[in-house]
This record gives C-alpha cells, sequence and structure tokens, in this order.
C-alpha cells in the first residue's frame, strides 16, 4: 500500500516538473507523461494484487485529516476500477505526448500536464478512500483538475462557457454528497466508511433520504439523464485524450462510489433497483437519440457516454432488485453486467475519442458534415473507429456485446422469477437495452459513414494525414483490446463475481452456482466469437479464390442516370439520422432555419438542424434563471468601493471577537 | 452436437434460395404469369459467381467487406436455429440474443458498405435499414422473452422444441400474437411488401436492394444468398412455433419443417400479390404494432 501511494506521489512529481519546465515544451511534456506512465505502470502491479488473490490492502496511517483520517485500501471492487483508471491513464499520456508534440501552443499547456497527473491521482485516491472527508477531497482534486483540463483551450469563448458549466455542474453534486456524508457521519458518530456500516440499522426512510442524495449526487458526476448536461459540454472542449480520459474513466468514479453506497447500506428495498432501472432506460434511450441529432463528432461520442452509462445503471439496477429479492443469479449477472461494461466502455469509448481526436487534428474541424472519405488518408485512425464502433453497438465478436450478454441474462432470469416486481424490470430491460442496442448500431454507422467512407466532401479532407506513432500506438493496442476482452470474458467473470460478492457482503463460489453458470455462458459466446472469425477468414480465401485470374474494372459509383454527380450528393449525418430523430422529435426539439427552393429555377437555398438538450432548456435553464432572480436583490452588498469592503470585514470580525468572548 | 442437427444445418444452407423461387411462383400464379422456374435463385447465384465485378473508385476494404461479413454471421446464427423436431447444432442459454445481434453485424456490415459507395441513394437505403432495425429489434426480443416466460428455458432450441400441440392449443392467443409480431418482423428484416418492394429497381422507396445497387460478381452472390439465408433463419422461428411437433423421428421433423417452411413462403408471396407497399412514414407504426403484440403476449403470459 506504501508503494501504491508512492506511485501517485511520483505521477504528481512528473506533473509538477512539467509545469516548472513549461517553457521547454519537449522537456515538459516528456515528464508529464513519463512521470504518469511509471507512476500508473508502477500502480497497476500492486492494484492488481487484491484482484487475483482477493486479499485486501489497507493503511491507516497516524494522519489526521480535519474531522477525518487517511484510511485508504484496495480491495477487489477498488482493484477493479483502479485496473481500468491506471490502464486507461497509461495510453492516454502516451497519446497526450504525441498530440502535444504534433499541435501548436495553447494557453493551457504549460501545466496540463500537472493537471493531467493530478486527475489520474484523484480519481485513484476516490477509489481508495475510506474515510469520508478523504472521500470528498479526493473527489475535488478530481473535479477541479478536469475543469482546468476543459478549460485547456480557454481563449475560446466557447470553451470558457463548457469549462464553468462543468464547474457549476460538478458542484451541485458535491453539495449532495456533503449533505449525505453529514447526514451518514452524524448517525454513525465518524466519519469513516467502516463506522458507516452502523446506518444498516436505521429506519427506511433515512436511509432512502441517503439513497436519493447518493443517486443526484453520483449520478451527477455519472452523467445520468437529466443531470448529464455538463458532459456533452465539456468533453468536446477538453483535448482528446483528455475527453477519453474523463469520458471513459472519470465518470466511472459516479458508478463505483454508487456501488460503494449500496455496499455500506446493506440490502436494498426493491424500489432502488427500479428507480436505477428507469433512469437507465432513460439516459440510455435518450443518451443515444440525442446523439444521433449531432454534427459534432466529439458532442455525438460525449452523448454517447450518457447512453453507455444508461446500460451500466441497467445492469446494476437488476443487480439490486437481485440482491432484494433474494436471488444470488440475477444479483451477480446484473452487477458483473454492469462492471464489465465500465472497462468495456473505458476501452471502446477511449478508443473512439483518440480516433476522434485524430481526426480532428488532422482537418481541424469537427462539423462531421463537411468530411468523409477520411479512411483512405488515414487508415489506422480509421480503422480504429471501425472497431471502437462496431464495439460501442454491442455487436459480436468484439467486447461490448459480453456485458450487454450479462445485463441481458439478468433481465432473463427475471422474467423467470416469479415476483411481479422482479419480472417487470426484467423485461423493461430487455426491451430498452434492444432500441438502445439497434440506436446505437445505426449512430455508428451515421458516424463512421460520414466521416470516414465515401467521398471526401471538401479538399482539406484530401490533405488530411496519418497521426505520428505515439498516437497511433494507443489506438492500436485499445482496438485489439475491443477483442481480447470478449475471448478472455470467461476468465474473467470469476474475478468479476468476487468482486460483486464484495459489494454485498456474501462470499462467492467463482467455480460454483451463480458464476459458473456465467462463465459458461461467456465461454459460449468466446467460442462464438472465434467461429464468426474463423468464418470470416474461411469466406475471404473464398472470395480470393474466385476472383484469381479474373479482372476488376474501376469506375464511378453509380448514380442512377445523373450526369454530374458531386462528393456534396452524398447523403449527410443529418439526412442518415433524420428518420429516427424525426420519431424522437417530442424529445429532441429540433429547431430549424433556412431557405428553402421555390419555382421552377430555384436560387440559393440552405437547411440546417439543430438539437436542443431539453434537459438543458427545460429543467436546468429555469432553475438558473429562478436562481439569479432570487440573488439579485442581494446585490447591493456588492459596493465596488474598498472602505465599504473595509466596513465589511471590520464587522465580521467584530462579530466573531464578541462571539467568543 | 447431433448428426440430424447437421444434416438440418446442411440442408438450411442448400434449400434456403428455393424460398424466393417458391414467392416469385407464388406471385407469378396470381399475376396469371407462369414466372422464373423454382430454382432461378441457384442459377443467378452461379452466374454471379462465375463473373468478375466493376468497383467504384470511391470504395475501399469495407465495402468489399460488407458481403462477407453478413453471410459469416448468418450463417453462424443458423448453427444456433433448431429445425423442427432436430435440435440446433450449437445450443446455450441465452443463445438467441447472439443470433439477434449477429443479424445485427450483418446488418451493420452492410450499412457500411452501402455508405462506402457515396451514393446518396444507398446512404438513403441505409437510413432507413437502420431505423426499421431499431424498431424491430424490441419486437424480437420481447417475443423471446414470451417463449422464456411460458416454457422456463433460456436456450433457443430448448424453448422451441418444449411447445407441443397441446401447450399451443391451451395459449394460442398468445402464440397468435406471438406470430403476427414476428410475421411483421420476418417481413422487414427480409425486405418483403409492404415494408420493402424486392421488385422495385431504382425507385426512392427501396431498402435493402438500393444497398446492393453497387455490388457486383461474387460480392452480389454472397448478399443474396446471404439474405436467402436470413430469410431461412427468421422463417424458421416461426415455423418452429407453428408447428409444434416432435414425433422423434428425424426424417419425418425435417420434412415437416421443410414443408412449413415451403407455406410460410407461399404465404410471404399472397401478401405479396395482394397487398401494396405501405407509404414509408407508415412503416414504423406497423413495427410499433409488432412491438405492442410481443408486449400483449407478455401481459397475457403474466396473467
Amino acid at each position: 500500500m506504501n508503494a501504491f501511494l508512492a506511485y501517485l506521489l511520483l505521477m504528481i512529481t512528473g506533473g509538477i516538473i512539467s509545469a516548472f519546465t513549461g517553457r521547454r515544451r519537449k522537456l515538459s511534456a516528456f515528464s508529464g507523461a513519463a512521470g504518469l506512465i511509471l507512476g500508473s505502470l508502477g500502480a497497476l502491479t500492486v492494484a492488481i494484487r487484491p484482484l487475483i488473490n482477493g486479499r485486501a490492502l489497507a493503511l491507516r496511517p497516524a494522519w489526521p485529516l480535519p474531522l477525518g483520517s487517511f484510511a485508504v485500501e484496495i480491495d477487489s471492487l477498488s482493484g477493479f476500477f483502479l485496473c481500468v483508471i491506471f490502464s486507461m491513464t497509461i495510453l492516454c499520456a502516451l497519446y497526450g505526448w504525441g498530440y502535444n508534440a504534433a499541435t501548436g501552443k495553447n494557453p493551457g499547456d504549460r501545466s496540463a500536464w500537472l493537471w493531467l497527473s493530478l486527475l489520474a491521482a484523484g480519481m485513484a485516491l476516490v477509489v481508495v478512500a475510506r474515510n469520508a472527508v478523504l472521500f470528498l477531497l479526493a473527489w475535488e482534486l478530481m473535479s477541479l483538475s478536469s475543469f482546468f483540463l476543459v478549460a485547456f483551450e480557454n481563449g475560446r469563448e466557447k470553451v470558457r462557457r463548457a469549462a464553468w458549466t462543468y464547474l457549476v455542474a460538478t458542484h451541485l453534486g458535491t453539495a449532495f454528497l456533503l449533505a449525505m456524508f453529514v447526514l451518514m457521519g452524524a448517525a454513525a458518530g465518524s466519519f469513516d466508511f467502516a463506522a458507516f456500516a452502523a446506518i444498516q440499522g436505521k429506519n427506511a426512510a433515512f436511509l432512502n433520504l441517503l439513497f436519493i442524495l447518493a443517486l443526484i449526487g453520483f449520478g451527477t458526476k455519472a452523467g445520468f439523464y437529466p443531470l448529464h448536461v455538463w458532459l456533452p459540454e465539456a468533453h468536446p472542449a477538453a483535448p482528446s485524450h483528455v475527453s477519453a480520459l474523463m469520458s471513459g474513466v472519470m465518470i466511472k468514479t459516479g458508478i463505483y462510489a454508487m456501488i460503494r453506497f449500496v455496499a455500506i447500506s446493506g440490502p436494498p428495498p426493491a424500489w432502488w433497483g427500479w428507480l436505477l432501472v428507469l433512469t437507465g432506460a432513460v439516459s440510455g434511450i435518450l443518451g443515444v437519440v440525442f446523439a444521433l441529432a449531432q454534427h459534432d463528432l466529439k458532442r455525438l461520442l460525449a452523448y454517447h457516454s450518457v447512453e453507455n452509462i444508461g446500460i451500466i445503471a441497467l445492469g446494476f439496477g437488476l443487480g439490486l432488485i437481485g440482491w432484494s429479492c433474494g436471488s444470488r443469479f440475477i444479483m451477480l449477472a446484473g452487477f458483473a453486467g454492469s462492471l464489465l461494461h465500465v472497462a468495456n466502455h473505458a476501452i471502446f469509448k477511449g478508443l473512439l475519442f483518440l480516433s476522434a481526436g485524430s481526426v480532428l487534428h488532422a482537418v481541424n474541424c469537427r462539423n462531421m458534415e463537411k468530411m468523409g472519405g477520411l479512411l483512405k488518408v488515414m487508415p489506422v485512425t480509421g480503422a480504429a473507429f471501425l472497431a471502437g464502433s462496431a464495439a460501442i453497438s454491442g455487436l459480436p465478436p468484439l467486447n461490448g456485446f459480453v456485458s450487454e450478454f450479462l445485463i441481458y441474462t439478468a433481465a432473463l432470469l427475471c422474467v423467470l422469477h416469479n415476483q411481479t416486481g422482479v419480472l417487470i424490470p426484467g423485461i423493461a430491460v430487455i426491451g430498452s437495452l434492444a432500441l438502445i442496442g439497434g440506436l446505437a448500431a445505426a449512430c455508428f454507422a451515421k458516424a463512421c459513414g460520414v466521416v470516414f467512407l465515401g467521398e471526401p466532401r471538401s479538399p482539406e479532407m484530401q490533405n488530411a494525414h496519418e497521426c505520428g506513432l505515439a498516437m497511433r500506438l494507443p489506438m492500436l493496442i485499445l482496438s485489439a483490446a475491443c477483442l481480447v476482452m470478449a475471448l478472455a470474458a470467461p476468465f474473467l467473470v470469476p474475478a468479476l463475481c468476487a468482486a460483486t460478492g464484495n459489494i454485498a457482503g456474501i462470499p462467492v463460489n467463482p467455480n460454483g452456482g451463480a458464476a459458473l453458470m456465467l462463465k459458461t455462458v461467456t465461454f459460449w459466446i468466446s467460442a462464438a466469437s472465434l467461429l464468426l472469425i474463423f468464418l470470416l477468414l474461411l469466406l475471404a480465401i473464398l472470395r480470393i479464390c474466385l476472383f484469381r485470374g479474373r479482372s476488376t474494372a474501376k469506375t464511378g459509383t453509380w448514380d442512377c442516370g445523373f450526369a454530374q454527380p458531386s462528393p456534396r450528393m452524398q447523403y449527410t449525418a443529418s439526412s442518415f439520422a433524420q428518420p429516427i430523430t424525426n420519431m424522437f422529435r417530442r424529445a429532441l426539439d429540433i429547431k430549424t432555419s433556412g431557405i428553402l427552393p421555390e419555382e421552377f429555377f430555384p436560387g440559393n437555398a440552405s437547411f440546417s438542424a439543430h438539437a436542443d438538450d431539453t434537459a438543458h432548456r427545460y429543467l436546468f435553464a429555469p432553475v438558473f434563471r429562478a436562481v439569479d432572480r432570487a440573488l439579485a436583490c442581494l446585490r447591493w452588498i456588492q459596493e465596488g468601493r474598498v472602505q465599504i469592503y473595509v466596513l465589511y470585514i471590520n464587522v465580521i470580525l467584530l462579530i466573531l471577537l464578541l462571539f467568543a468572548l | 452436437m447431433k448428426l440430424e442437427s447437421v444434416c438440418g444445418y446442411v440442408l438450411a444452407l442448400i434449400a434456403a434460395p428455393i424460398l424466393l423461387g417458391v414467392i416469385n411462383r407464388v406471385k407469378a400464379f396470381f399475376a396469371g404469369r407462369r414466372g422464373p422456374p423454382v430454382l432461378q435463385a441457384y442459377h443467378d447465384l452461379f452466374k454471379l459467381l462465375r463473373k468478375s465485378a466493376v468497383y467504384s473508385g470511391a470504395t475501399g476494404y469495407v465495402f468489399k467487406a460488407g458481403p462477407l461479413v453478413g453471410l459469416a454471421a448468418v450463417m453462424l446464427a443458423l448453427t444456433f436455429m433448431p429445425f423442427g423436431g432436430i435440435g440446433s447444432i450449437f445450443s446455450f442459454n441465452g443463445d438467441f440474443l447472439l443470433v439477434a445481434y449477429l443479424l445485427g453485424v450483418m446488418r451493420f456490415g452492410t450499412v457500411l458498405a452501402a455508405l462506402d459507395t457515396g451514393s446518396s441513394f444507398e446512404g438513403m437505403g441505409a437510413s432507413r435499414e437502420v431505423q426499421f432495425a431499431a424498431l424491430a429489434e424490441p419486437a424480437l426480443l420481447l417475443g423471446m422473452a414470451v417463449i422464456i416466460r411460458m416454457t422456463g428455458q433460456l436456450a433457443l432450441a430448448d424453448g422451441l422444441q418444449s411447445f407441443s400441440f397441446g401447450l399451443t392449443a391451451a395459449s394460442s392467443p398468445i402464440i397468435i400474437l406471438l406470430l403476427m409480431a414476428w410475421f411483421i418482423v420476418f417481413l422487414v428484416e427480409n425486405a418483403r411488401i409492404p415494408f420493402d418492394d424486392p421488385n422495385t429497381h431504382l425507385e426512392l422507396t427501396m431498402i435493402h436492394e438500393v444497398m446492393a445497387l453497387d455490388h457486383g460478381g461474387p460480392d452480389l452472390a454472397f448478399i443474396l444468398y446471404g439474405a436467402a439465408l436470413k430469410m431461412w433463419l427468421i422463417g424458421a422461428l416461426l415455423v418452429n412455433l407453428l408447428i409444434p411437433a416432435h414425433t422423434g423421428n428425424p426424417l419425418l421433423d425435417l420434412g415437416m419443417f421443410g414443408a412449413g417452411m415451403l407455406l410460410l413462403a407461399a404465404a410471404v408471396g399472397i401478401i405479396e400479390s395482394t397487398k401494396a407497399r405501405l407509404r414509408l412514414l407508415r412503416a414504423p407504426q406497423l413495427l410499433i404494432a409488432a412491438c405492442a403484440f410481443s408486449i400483449l403476449a407478455l401481459v397475457l403470459v403474466l396473467r
């Protein structure tokens, strides 16, 4: 455990050196990246141990924090999340190193590596903290360092606004967490997580209140609908390797904390599971529908994080339902599926953000409608994006399917259960997962097709270039990981089940009962994945044999007799998604504008559509306006005269003096 | 893995294109023509396999991989489908999810191949395909949930084979609702009227045909053959439900199953001859109706 903390310090030291050598960009980037990579590699070797042998590592030095203690522990659940955090950190640091070398100067450059190392260390601390005060400190460290990373290109007005939105949202969330921890601390008499177990016997209303506070507080970080509004703003604003880390990993700390919360609060009532299933279904469906309506590649990916967090919540909710009804099969399948999806989403979302970053860097434009045909000029990035797209759409033989399959399994077991309270959420999960799966495939067919396939829509696209090796390598590793995770799933399931048993405080035999069943089905899926690849190779060989000795000709795309086709006539992202977004127009609030062609010889015509976020528009904007109006009546305090402020200080000092007497 | 299951699989691989022939003959009969031979599809396939191909300059390897991915996915999916009384080659708990998602793989390959050409027509077809598929998927999987609830079996082959005439008769309303839901899924997934007209070319209303517009030679043969296998696959779902007879004699079972498939093809032919294609804006409504049928069947089964 001491070694673990030392590795975290190594990371931060690298960041500090990088900040002080900020003027010499090469040295600065090297020390920042090297610190992150070495520190993460070292910490990874420590964190993986509890996952393998099941023995938790703990440390509780005599180092008092105000109101708390520096209690840290790595159990199998923390170990699982740490593995995700550090593996992604290594790859993102490597990518960032290449990115830094490839881009011009930015106002945020000098301290970026410091913030990145603090973000990584903060996430790790959140996961290992076993004291509420330490937890909140780590939580703030994580949130604030990522705020500075979002504000990286703070020369742009849009970026400043995104960073501001993120800051407000994350602190709103923290406010709920503060209330929750204060209540828990008051009930337990201490802020140590170990002492929190005392709340298990408290009355149901109190626990329910805590759950709601936790759901809002952690849900804001995780990005549940409608608390997700910061997500599509902040992720596109940050540099791509930071987006990958924030979207792939940081939002999962919200999920981790939710799991830790239910582990503390004991067997849950069934409605907690119902609420999470509902939240998951709404986040999942609306997340992907919003994503379909986007033109900005990174914004589209950000909305897909809302969708995938929804899928994770579906599994988690089913796990809770299984726990509350005493069905260990449902519980294990739900929890294991949601945990596996945490890891899988980190992999494919990281991959997609990194390849999107490579595209943005090459063509210097974020609007998908202007791209096209990039696969030819950027073969590695394109292939990586294709692999990530298939994985995130949950298609075999890649990893997204395995975790969705486990969640489906939990739902099917619910369908077989004889209580209506268990059955209905199961059916809801099947229906919504099926819909989400179909829509996600549609959305990624759109993203891949419009950006990478077809013909380039503008001359700039032909001049695009592939990125450097330091940026390509992480993408290749992640693409391979998408396949490897799917094939290795049967071997991961026992560890996942052990981590799950940890949540519920139930010892799980990794080689029997529910764990064995999950292992068997994942084994079948892996076998089927291999078979699919084998069949594909066989057919490819057949195709080569068929074409041997035959000449193939090249010509233009068949244009149905039209005389002058141009690349701008290709189906665009908006037109591809229009039938679906039209089905969901009530939720999307699409605004269209433009000049429609009229008469026989139409002049200039234009059309533009923009989808607003309904949660932003109808929930947050009115709330903030109301707060603004309410606080306006206090504006007289802000006078602008120094004398008045000195007076304020004196009055406060006087009051404090009187109070002390 | 039983020998007769492998025979059933091989039969599917061989016999699937006959369905197209039967449909066309029935349509010809209704139109007062003689129509092409029942085995016409085989002639077409062999002719295409012997040809070379012309590729658009806009396309790359995604275009060439599309038909291969589609065919591989549907060939794998067929190994999990039982054919009447004889079981499937492979079977495990929840395997029908794999089947549904393999169809998704097939679709993803076809759609990306279509978008790779950069043609606005093919983009339009791709867009419609993904829209309809997103709605068909819940109807298919919720219907599966009905089967699981009724039979208590999580594997496709076990579930479908635990039906008997007695069970089917006792729960006929549920089975009828399910058949209606899945028949709609069958029509949309196989691009038949009222969703899509396989006979139109170069019209703005078509979906599947337009996506294969630029493919030729062996690539097109793979696409056509894959489509035939897909029809056999989803048709097998319906026939398994419709004829819950398991005599124990593999030959007899397989014969009955084959007859059921031919009847299904004839029914499709009759619908194609007597119904018009739906306006595209109405098509999603029919699919939502399919979802509603599935949910209604679920409600009945829970009662």
